[in-house]
């Protein structure tokens, strides 16, 4: 037992350095690259560079790197946490990976029909680590990039793809059908209604996080004024040291940036369960077999 | 005239924001009776606190969106739009 954890100890250092790196180069990033800004600059995710493409430029942004760098971070997670799983050995490693594949599992389980049940955990624990390690980048002072409405809307339009793709499973009339219900006038209002779907999500996750940002800003803008104005009588460099934005901000990030960062990654995972979920026509798939079978009793 | 149209359009964005931030009212009304509900059912079944609080969340949550939006919106008024709109104008009066 010894040799095995001893001959995965080089492995574990390079998941390790896979999980820690790309965070680093994020951090270094935002600290070469973001302009020195007195007071409280709200602006979207700055640009690197342009790749010229035949109709638009093809924007590399902020948000699109630390994406990159987030997914390489949870790359190394699973694989740091899975090197060396074996059915008889049971380090902490193993019991994390396998409480994680648990709990995806439980909900998939609970939340999905059961023709989803082999194939779905994968996508929506892949949904939810991304969504709350991109959230919680912003406790690093990064730019999180989930406020940036293209990431979300990524997502979103990918969840309305596999909505789609269920929708289809009953055929192409069946899907059509199912815009005319139940009355043809509604047809603009079931499309409307269709286009709602990845909008609100994408949405609700953007609103969320860049509201905490703003909040946050505003917050830290307000109180190096107040220290500013409570403490400026103090001399020299004294006066000019924010002291009232050590800490309390803190409270706030509390708040904004676990909390509401981890429910949201939850909601979005949950909802694109239902949505899914729900898309998949099975009692039209139930009454076609139903009557299948009563037809070959017939026939007998 | 150009200062004055400038002040218009900021005070204007300034204003549009305050009022779409009355649609907090309907997201607070309604997650407060969420969070009643929960709380009244909670005392009566303490067993099923962990589910009671889990749904509450996320309805709380979901009911959140519309506030959201109001909220995207406002922020989008008082940091985007005056730009916008100054530099709309600035190119109709060619300057």
């Amino acid at each position: 037992m010894n040799d095995q954890q001893r001959k995965w100890r080089a492995k574990d250092g390079l998941y390790l350095a896979m999980i820690i790196v790309p965070i680093v180069i994020a951090i270094l990033i935002q600290i070469l690259t973001a302009p020195a800004s007195e007071g409280i600059s709200i602006t979207g995710a700055r640009i690197f560079f342009e790749i010229p493409m035949p109709l638009m430029p093809l924007l590399i942004t902020e948000a699109q790197v630390n994406s990159w760098l987030i997914m390489i971070t949870i790359v190394g997670v699973c694989l740091f946490l899975t090197n060396g799983i074996h059915e008889n050995r049971g380090d902490w490693r193993q019991m994390a990976s396998e409480w994680i594949v648990e709990k995806v599992d439980g909900l998939v389980t609970e939340n999905m029909d059961p023709v989803f049940h082999d194939s779905y955990a994968p996508f929506v624990a892949a949904v939810l680590a991304l969504s709350a390690f991109s959230s919680l980048m912003s406790l690093f002072g990064v730019y999180p990039p989930t406020s940036d409405l293209n990431v979300v809307g990524g997502w979103a339009i990918l969840v309305f793809i596999l909505i789609t793709k269920n929708k289809l499973k009953a055929g192409l009339w069946y899907y059509t059908k199912g815009y005319l219900e139940p009355i043809p006038v509604m047809l603009p209002m079931n499309i409307i209604s269709e286009i709602a779907t990845p909008v609100s999500m994408a949405f609700r996750h953007f609103g969320n996080v860049l509201s905490g940002s703003v909040i946050s800003a505003l917050v830290a803008w307000a109180l190096a004024g107040a220290s500013s104005a409570l403490l400026g009588w103090l001399p020299g460099f004294l006066g000019e040291i924010p002291i009232l934005r050590v800490g309390l901000p803190a409270i706030l990030s509390a708040y904004f940036d676990v909390f509401s960062g981890c429910i949201q990654a939850f909601i979005f995972s949950m909802l694109t369960m239902l949505y899914i979920s729900g898309a998949y026509p099975g009692d039209e798939l139930e009454a076609r077999k139903a009557k299948l079978a009563q037809k070959a009793a017939m026939a007998k | 005239m150009l200062e004055l149209a400038i002040g218009i359009i900021l005070g204007c964005c300034a204003l549009g924001a305050g009022c779409a931030m009355i649609a907090g009212i309907g997201p607070g009304i309604g997650e407060g009776n969420a969070v009643a509900k929960a709380c009244e059912a909670i005392g009566r079944q303490p067993e099923c606190k962990g589910s009671v609080t889990s749904t509450m969340i996320m309805g709380c949550a979901i009911a959140e969106t519309t506030g959201i939006y109001a909220l995207v919106v406002a922020i989008l008024l008082i940091f985007v739009a005056p730009n916008t709109l100054v530099g709309v104008l600035k190119a109709a009066l060619g300057l």
